[in-house]
């Protein structure tokens, strides 16, 4: 990724405070308990997933917020609405790929996830959303050495 | 009005777990299950591997009896039995396709197909076992010759979908090819005379009343003159061939029509669906339930309006069918004739949770049969589970992400 980044400025915000919540570690869900999850917990999991390209947080360049998901818990139904940072973004699918990763990891496997492109962000918005809620392609994906790699440093864990 | 409504269940029989990932496919032995042979079953699962199923003829309950594994580096994402049973193909995301010999109980892989650029989706047998069809993310779909000693040679490949190809699936009897593709479409393939060329003879595209997202699957009904196609927008889609509406081709090829569109039954994708010999149409979809579907012939004219309503261009000139005895909703006619002589198909039952996670598979057995009866009215019934005697049950097997393979018995409630 030496030459021609995809966005080469992209505008950093800053973080949303963390609200403490307690007993429950988000990364360590118990599917067992009571409590619901909820649009924070979703949040949780997804706000630190590095961009591809740059050394910032999802949520740092506002490509997710809290209010980009939509949780039922009762029908197990997760939606998750991104904003990739310029139309032309050829990271999306990346990033795309990344959340839906991110939450089927996450997640109980009752879990249904859409993940799809906020509406009017993304030059192919139909060709991306069409292509992230394919699991059959999805799964082609996540046998391809080479973008799982990809997948997981933008996964890997942010030390500070 | 819902003659049938609760009155018939989906028991499940047995619950067939050993894959270590989610299954995707499975298939029925067409030579089993009859003659005392017991019924064979094979499944293919994202574990790389194809397990062979049997049933225990002492206590009809199934193990596995077959692993084929070490030959597919990734997922197995189709399988398929030839006609008479002894060979069974596998499709691979590994871009291979495999077929596998049955030695004495032992399943040898005897041929491997290479050619696609990428994962291969589907694979499919010809009536006659002579051909073989596979189609890929390549946007290919490739025909391959059976030879002795089980070679394989590409006779034909065949380019025309405009993206990743998710199904192939021969006619029951004729050398016709049916191809579904993430593009909407469906394609129907034809040899040019004797010259071993294929090309496109029909594509049923959003403009023929087709699908407006990836078409996952299609299966046809016993007399083959109809096919039922599933979409990742929602809807079944019911298509005919009848040489009396539409006039073959100067090579005999008779067109396929749109006649009828399930919609508003399914919350998410339908990955599959298969049309029993009885009539009975089942689906598979992504919100883990099994639905069934037979087609009415009673009072449903209102509800296929409202189905076809978004397809249905709305005419001036009214037009009155004469075979029409539907009274006041006559009405419909006049607006949207499309639904005159398109048979409607009514929900027979939704087996709600019928796995824990998305059903990718659903396929009839099909030997046992039960015969369909006929009321008064003319509307085909399934009779009771007391009329079907020993051999009369009806079974579904169902493959799901969640790892397990579903033996289902179609059983009425008591």
């Amino acid at each position: 990724m030496a030459q021609g980044l995809i966005n080469a400025n992209p505008v950093v915000y800053e973080r949303k405070e963390r609200r403490i919540r307690d007993p429950v570690v988000p990364a360590d869900v118990d599917e067992y308990t009571a409590d619901p999850i909820d649009q924070l917990e979703i949040f949780d999991h997804i706000r630190d997933i590095k961009d591809p390209e740059h050394p910032y947080s999802l949520e740092e360049l506002k490509v997710v917020s809290e209010d980009a998901v939509e949780v039922n818990d009762k029908h197990s139904h997760v939606r998750v609405t991104f904003t990739p940072t310029v139309q032309h973004c050829s990271m999306a699918t990346i990033i795309g790929l990344c959340l839906r990763v991110k939450l089927m990891r996450s997640l109980p496997p009752r879990y249904k996830v859409d993940i799809r492109v906020a509406p009017g962000t993304h030059a192919t918005e139909a060709a991306v959303n069409k292509q992230l809620n394919d699991k059959e392609r999805v799964a082609a994906a996540l046998e391809n050495p080479g973008l799982v790699d990809m997948v997981d440093q933008c996964l890997a864990p942010t030390y500070e | 009005m819902d003659l049938f409504e609760g009155n018939f269940e989906l028991k499940e029989i047995q619950k067939l777990e050993g894959h270590t990932d989610r299954v995707w496919n499975l298939a029925w032995n067409p030579a089993t299950g009859i003659s005392g042979i017991p019924a064979m079953l094979a499944s293919c699962s994202g574990d790389k591997t194809v397990r062979i199923w049997q049933q225990n003829s002492f206590d009809t309950s199934w193990e596995c009896k077959a692993v084929l594994d070490e030959t597919h580096t990734r997922t197995v994402r189709s399988c398929a039995w030839s006609p008479c049973g002894k060979l069974l193909a596998t499709a691979s995301f590994d871009a291979t396709t495999s077929i596998w010999a049955n030695v004495g109980g032992d399943f040898e892989c005897v041929s491997t197909l290479e050619g696609h650029e990428n994962e291969v989706k589907s694979v499919s047998w010809n009536p006659a076992g002579s051909l073989l069809a596979t189609c890929s993310r390549d946007k290919s779909v490739w025909i391959w010759e059976v030879l002795p000693g089980n070679e394989c040679e590409c006779l034909s490949i065949l380019q025309g979908h405009t993206q990743d190809v998710k199904m192939v699936q021969w006619h029951p009897f004729l050398d016709l090819l049916f191809t579904c593709s993430y593009d909407n479409t469906i394609k129907i393939w034809a040899e040019d005379g004797d010259s071993d060329d294929w090309h496109c003879v029909q594509t049923l595209n959003e403009a023929s009343n087709g699908h407006s997202s990836t078409v996952w699957a299609l299966s046809f009904n016993a007399a083959g003159d109809r096919m039922v196609t599933c979409s990742d927008d929602l809807s079944l889609k019911i298509w005919e061939s009848d040489p009396k509406a539409t006039p073959p081709a100067e090579d005999g090829f008779t067109p396929w029509r749109h006649v009828s569109t399930l919609a508003g039954y399914h919350d998410r994708t339908i990955f599959s669906v298969h049309w029993s010999r009885e009539g009975i149409i089942a689906s598979g979809a992504a919100d883990d339930a099994i639905r069934l579907f037979i087609r009415n012939e009673e009072g449903q004219h209102f509800k296929s309006l409202l189905m076809d309503a978004p397809f249905g261009a709305p005419v001036s000139e009214p037009s009155i069918n004469s075979d029409s005895s539907c009274g006041s909703t006559c009405f419909c006619y006049y607006m949207y004739p499309i639904s005159v002589d398109g048979p409607s198909y009514k929900l027979l039952l939704r087996k709600e949770k019928a796995h824990d996670m998305d059903v990718n598979a659903v396929q009839w057995s099909s030997q046992v049969s039960l015969n369909l009866g006929r009321d008064m009215l003319g509307i085909e019934v399934i009779p009771s589970l007391g009329d079907l005697g020993i051999e009369g049950t009806k079974l579904l097997a169902s493959a799901s992400d969640d790892g397990t393979i579903k033996i289902w018995e179609l059983a009425s409630v008591a």
